[in-house]
């Protein structure tokens, strides 16, 4: 669009009846839609000057055709006003606080501001301090009926009433620009036809928006009224059809007025009016304004590839065909973009189109391509394939934080799927059961700088929530880390294997063997000088980028954990850090395709005298629950501050099935045998000593809301319990593990427990999901200041420097300027 | 001229953080050239990124309380739902609780520790029934309290009878042994009308301070801490013995009204921040205090949401974006008001670049 169309500010205001004539192109006198050849009727809700909705036409209004006519308003004159539904609360303030009279305030300015401001009632004179009439209580009915008195006030009274205040005391009530009569109508501007297109079935029959089917509802009734007036039809009568008027009117304004009944449908489903049309999700305001529809955009499955770049993305050919790029012709680029126009759009690369500097698009054809190849000119625009390097945006919802989207180059693959990195899979949440993803291609060279200098992935190593790593290795690269800076001896043939995996050509090898810290240490970059702790609870210790001592496993190269990668960007910046993470991942990979890694259900085996103690830890702790029951029926037990003698029986049952959990948990921990399975719950890499007791030792104590399961039968959980059993295996203790297998009725608790866990899940995103609404809907405006002030869109100042001390979490290291000393 | 701070080269000492500020030669240097980097750049969108970094963690954290068994303690909210309810405002937290220090003459002493939690504690009327009965004939209610409890709360019948009169009228009471007699002095009573002063009478306050529902003394790091359910931080303020400068309470409109706004926004940073941390949600305080600081810039708490920062925005369409879209919108027309496009949804609305991060700034070439 061109300057000239742009909007600097938006004025709101209500409109004057001179207002509503001076829009409107026609006044609608007939409730008739169609005539009996099914065209529209002159003077109807349909007229063609109301603008063109069909193809082919021209508007009679304006004379453009149905692709530029913007639609034109007609005009309802109402036979007698009626109140506008939107405006009741202020009607009924306008109405107690002035005289009806004279149209003076009644109490003075100050006191009418503040009973309007807290909303609370204020003594009122019984006479009117100005004309001295006898003033009674103005009462409000749901949705639109007012009484002064014990008398029902007719809009046209009410319109009369409002005639009278004064502009400069309308603006005590706060209205502004406007007459306080403009809020009982005398006249309805109906709304253009394109904004009420009708849908035409299959069958050839018409189908009416539901505006219109409550415009021709106002039209007919209005008709009859006016009717009924001109013959002088007795007064009920004309009150009813005042009344029915009065509610067709406010319907169509909202149809979810409490107190009346809803407009329905001949269905009866309830009409979409306009309200209904603004509100809400699925409303004009979040569904078509604030949430936009692209173009350029591409979504599929995707799935995981070790071998392409973390900065990559990898996009099927039948995308990369269907998505473009638009390049402009140069005296330089002329012979290469012939060659793509050449192409045609189904050989790729090639382009789909062709613009010219007038602005004319062709679309490239196979019968046409070297016609348009021939006559392609400087200044023109080739909208040419998606090509490997092009920077695109690649996200994957639901968006929860900005690295949901994420800037990513192309690599132009076989097969149908988007392919990723796993190294980029933590910030997007993804994993590959099926998961899809967006893919947007941005247009302009603006847009493609932006995306490429601010948001590509390596950009976004640092999370803005706690200025940690949030790339990194994940599942069998951390045990694979692992194990191979523990693999003492290592052939010189599968190291040059496993180098040529990463392209690593240029290290001399003079061993025969190699231990895997010297292999890693090939690729961990100079510079790096590092010592902490790994989560098997090892020293590391790096020196100039040599690992001398310990491991990697998820302490070192983890997202979210990882110190390793968190210093080498530190230090070394971000690029070099995310080409680490490519290296040893592809390392590590090579790695454990020679080694092999997998786990079975002998890896959860335990010896005989692992399997005795736990029975020990289990009668001993059980005995003590069964003391604790005794206690409590023998009534011994003393009640802890705050809770009652039940309660307390719970906690101190409870404590000892924790004993039991803890104990089994150490005996696990020391008899578990050197498996792969303990490898990845000591690294990290998935699974933790908890879920290993879980298999091999026991379940134990299911827990349903915090407590012991309870609900169920009356007075027991399951019909194979005695009533008041409060017994652990009766209340959800699970003696068995998974590898032995669960007996019915642990199953049974196993299931309570799965299912409150699904539960909470899909309430708490529910939860979550509105919370992070709300913030963002708080937060959005707010933006650091060239003075490093936080400030709102209207310039108020939040926040004087910015965090406080200036520093950007996704810069800073953990938050800090310099992490620890 | 001189720069602005946001600016590359300014001068930018005065706002490296006070550990920083006493570093000297290369290594206040090195500090500063980290910080020159570290800063923010002009437009962030600080503001969203803040709101995401809170509720991005926010799915992870556990929508109920559940606490660790056996223990002794009092139970607060906890996860998403305290954290709820500190960003909606709301007048009274679901489990207001209190934390009161003692000053150096009593913190030591377990005894005197006990005398102010004996103080603090709010001991109603009921605490103290052994038996309460109804003399239809007499239409009198017998109330018999337990000696025992009163001896050790240190309190006289006179005193309960003291405070029970004070607060309710029309009422004489006898004291016979350790039996109060109350009686109704109104002329026409019936028995419901006994009843239902025999059910006001038991939630009668009688000593502690109003709204401390439960008291626990514990020794924290050698002194005597008391914690408590319920908070009432005027009051306990005014007690002789309590460490005004410590004394904490999970209520923020009472630290406002009290302690004033500042304390309500710190009180809010601190809520959230251990809120999250204890559900091992790692989130930047400086996310928090920029949610702090626009729930409290305007001088009141204010909730994030339609009835406080979100409905009081100046832009009418941004307002009615979000709820109450009728609302918004009839309003404004009533009102005549403007919508000067400035904040991020109009300008998106209309099609616009929004303004902020890259949006703010425009490029212009010079010749």
């Amino acid at each position: 669009m061109s300057a000239k169309g742009k909007i600097n500010s938006i004025e709101f205001g209500l409109m004057s009846p001179e207002m509503i004539r001076k829009l409107s192109v026609m006044t609608i006198t007939t409730s008739d839609v169609y005539d009996v050849d099914g065209y529209p009727v002159e003077g109807g809700i349909m007229d063609p000057r109301l603008g063109v909705i069909d193809p082919g036409m021209v508007c009679r209004t304006c004379g453009n055709t149905y692709e530029s006519c913007p639609g034109h308003f007609g005009l309802i004159v109402l036979a007698k006003p009626v109140v506008n539904v939107y405006y009741v609360k202020e009607i009924r303030d306008f109405l107690t606080y002035t005289c009806y009279e004279c149209g003076s305030l009644l109490v003075s300015k100050d006191k009418v501001k503040y009973a309007l401001e807290e909303n609370v009632k204020i003594d009122m004179p019984k006479k009117c301090p100005n004309c001295s009439t006898m003033i009674e209580e103005i009462k409000f009915e749901r949705p639109y009926t007012f009484y002064r008195g014990e008398h029902a006030l007719t809009p046209e009274e009410i319109r009369q009433h409002l005639e009278n205040i004064s502009d400069e005391d309308a603006k005590v009530f706060g209205m502004e620009n406007a007459r306080p009569e403009w809020l009982v109508l005398t006249m309805l501007l109906v709304p253009p036809v394109s904004t009420r297109p009708s849908i035409t079935l299959e069958t050839g029959e018409k189908s009416e928006d539901d505006l219109t089917h409550k415009l021709v509802d106002i039209i007919r009734i209005n008709k009859r009224l006016q009717d009924n007036l001109e013959i002088g039809a007795p007064e009920n009568l004309i009150e009813d059809l005042w009344e029915l008027l009065q509610y067709h009117v406010a319907t169509y304004l909202n149809n979810e007025l409490s107190g009346i009944p809803q407009a329905r449908h001949r269905s009866g489903r309830a009409l979409k009016t306009l309200a209904q049309r603004l509100k809400s999700k699925e409303g004009r305001f979040r569904y078509n304004l604030s949430g936009k529809r692209v173009n350029f955009s591409a979504r599929t499955v995707v799935s995981p590839d070790p071998r392409i770049h973390p900065n990559e993305v990898g996009v099927p050919y039948e995308v990369a065909k269907e998505l473009t790029i638009p390049i402009k012709v140069t005296e330089y680029n002329i012979e290469e973009l012939r060659k793509l126009v050449r192409n045609g759009p189904d050989n790729y690369p090639g382009a789909n189109y062709v613009i010219t500097p007038r602005g004319i698009k062709k679309k490239i054809l196979d019968s046409n391509k070297e016609i348009i190849a021939e006559n392609l000119q400087v200044g023109d625009v080739v909208e040419r394939h998606l090509m490997d390097g092009d920077v695109v945006l690649f996200n994957r919802q639901p968006s929860l934080h900005r690295m949901s989207v994420m800037a990513h180059k192309v690599r132009v693959l076989p097969a149908k799927t988007f392919r990723l990195n796993l190294v980029v899979t933590p910030p997007y949440n993804a994993d590959f059961d099926g998961d899809e993803m967006n893919l947007h291609v941005p247009q302009t060279a603006e847009a493609r700088a932006e995306a490429e200098q601010l948001m590509l992935v390596q950009e976004n190593f640092r999370s803005p929530r706690f200025g940690g790593p949030i790339l990194g290795a994940q599942q069998d690269y951390v045990s694979g880390a692992y194990l191979l800076s523990k693999e003492e001896k290592i052939s010189k043939k599968d190291v040059v294997f496993m180098l040529s995996k990463i392209g690593k050509f240029d290290i001399d090898l003079d061993k025969e063997y190699y231990s895997g810290k010297e292999i890693l240490s090939f690729i961990i970059p100079k510079g790096i000088n590092i010592e902490f702790k790994s989560s098997t609870g090892e020293k590391v210790v790096i020196k100039d980028g040599v690992l001398i001592e310990g491991v990697l496993d998820e302490k070192a190269i983890s997202a979210f954990k990882g110190k390793l990668i968190d210093v080498i960007d530190r230090v070394l910046g971000h690029k070099v850090a995310v080409d680490f993470l490519y290296d040893l991942t592809r390392l590590v990979l090579a790695y454990l395709n020679l080694r092999g890694f997998s786990m079975g259900t002998d890896d959860l085996e335990i010896p005989e005298e692992a399997e005795k103690k736990i029975q020990e830890v289990i009668d001993k702790y059980l005995t003590r629950a069964e003391k604790h029951i005794k206690a409590y029926k023998e009534g011994r037990i003393t009640p802890t501050p705050g809770k009652n003698i039940e309660e307390t029986l719970e906690d101190l049952i409870m404590q000892e099935m924790w004993n039991i959990t803890n104990e089994v948990q150490e005996i696990i921990k020391k008899y578990a045998k050197d498996s792969e399975a303990l490898v990845m719950a000591i690294t990290g890499a998935r699974g933790n000593i908890q879920n290993l007791a879980y298999m091999s030792g026991l379940v134990g104590q299911e827990t349903i809301r915090g407590k012991r399961p309870s609900r169920g039968y009356r007075g027991r959980t399951l019909s194979h319990f005695k009533k008041g059993d409060l017994s652990p295996y009766a209340r959800g203790f699970v003696r068995e593990s998974f590898k032995k297998g669960l007996n019915p009725v642990s199953f049974f608790f196993e299931a309570m427990k799965g299912r409150e866990g699904i539960m909470d899940s899909s309430l708490k995103t529910r939860v979550s999901g509105y919370l992070e609404r709300r913030l963002v809907n708080a937060l959005q405006d707010l933006k650091v200041d060239k003075d490093l002030s936080v400030r709102d869109d209207s310039g108020n100042i939040i926040q004087f420097v910015a965090g406080e001390d200036g520093i950007d979490p996704s810069k800073s290291d953990w938050g800090e300027l310099i992490k620890g000393e | 001229m001189a720069k602005v701070r946001g600016e590359k080269g300014a001068n930018i000492k005065e706002l490296l953080p006070k550990k920083y500020q006493d570093l000297k030669g290369k290594e206040l240097e090195k500090a500063l050239e980290r910080y020159e980097k570290m800063r923010y750049d002009y437009g962030e969108a600080i503001g969203v990124v803040a709101a995401q970094s809170i509720s991005e963690p926010a799915t992870q954290i556990t929508l109920r309380a559940y606490h660790a068994a056996g223990r002794v303690q009092l139970v607060t909210t906890q996860g998403l739902p305290r954290l709820i309810e500190i960003f909606d405002a709301r007048r009274e937290p679901k489990t207001p609780s209190m934390k009161i220090y003692l000053d150096e003459r009593y913190a030591t002493d377990e005894e005197k520790a006990k005398e102010i939690a004996s103080k603090i504690k709010e001991t109603k009327l009921k605490d103290l029934l052994l038996e309460e009965r109804l003399d239809l004939g007499e239409m009198v209610i017998e109330l018999v309290i337990d000696k025992d409890k009163i001896s050790l709360l240190n309190l006289t019948m006179e005193q309960i009878s003291n405070a029970i009169t004070k607060t309710t009228h029309n009422v004489e009471i006898k004291i016979e042994d350790n039996i109060l007699f109350v009686r109704p002095t109104s002329k026409s009573i019936d028995i419901k009308d006994l009843q239902t002063l025999r059910v006001r009478l038991r939630e009668k306050h009688v000593k502690g301070i109003k709204g401390i529902t439960q008291i626990l003394l514990e020794n924290v790091n050698g002194e005597w801490v008391i914690s408590t359910l319920g908070s009432n931080l005027r009051k306990v303020l005014e007690i002789n013995g309590v460490d005004k400068r410590r004394t904490y309470t999970n209520n923020i409109h009472e630290v406002a009204s009290v302690l004033g706004i500042e304390a309500a926004r710190n009180l809010i940073v601190k809520e959230a921040l251990e809120t999250m941390r204890s559900q091992g949600v790692d989130t930047d305080v400086r996310h928090l205090m920029l949610v702090a600081d626009m729930m409290c810039f305007s001088g009141e708490v204010k909730a994030i949401g339609r009835y406080g920062v979100a409905g009081s925005k100046s832009s009418v369409l941004a307002r009615a974006n979000f709820e109450e879209t009728i609302k918004h919108l009839t309003r404004a027309a009533y009102r005549g008001e403007e919508d000067k496009l400035t904040s991020i949804v109009e300008n998106v609305i209309i099609g616009n670049v929004v303004p902020v991060g890259t949006g703010t700034v425009k490029v212009k070439y010079k010749g």
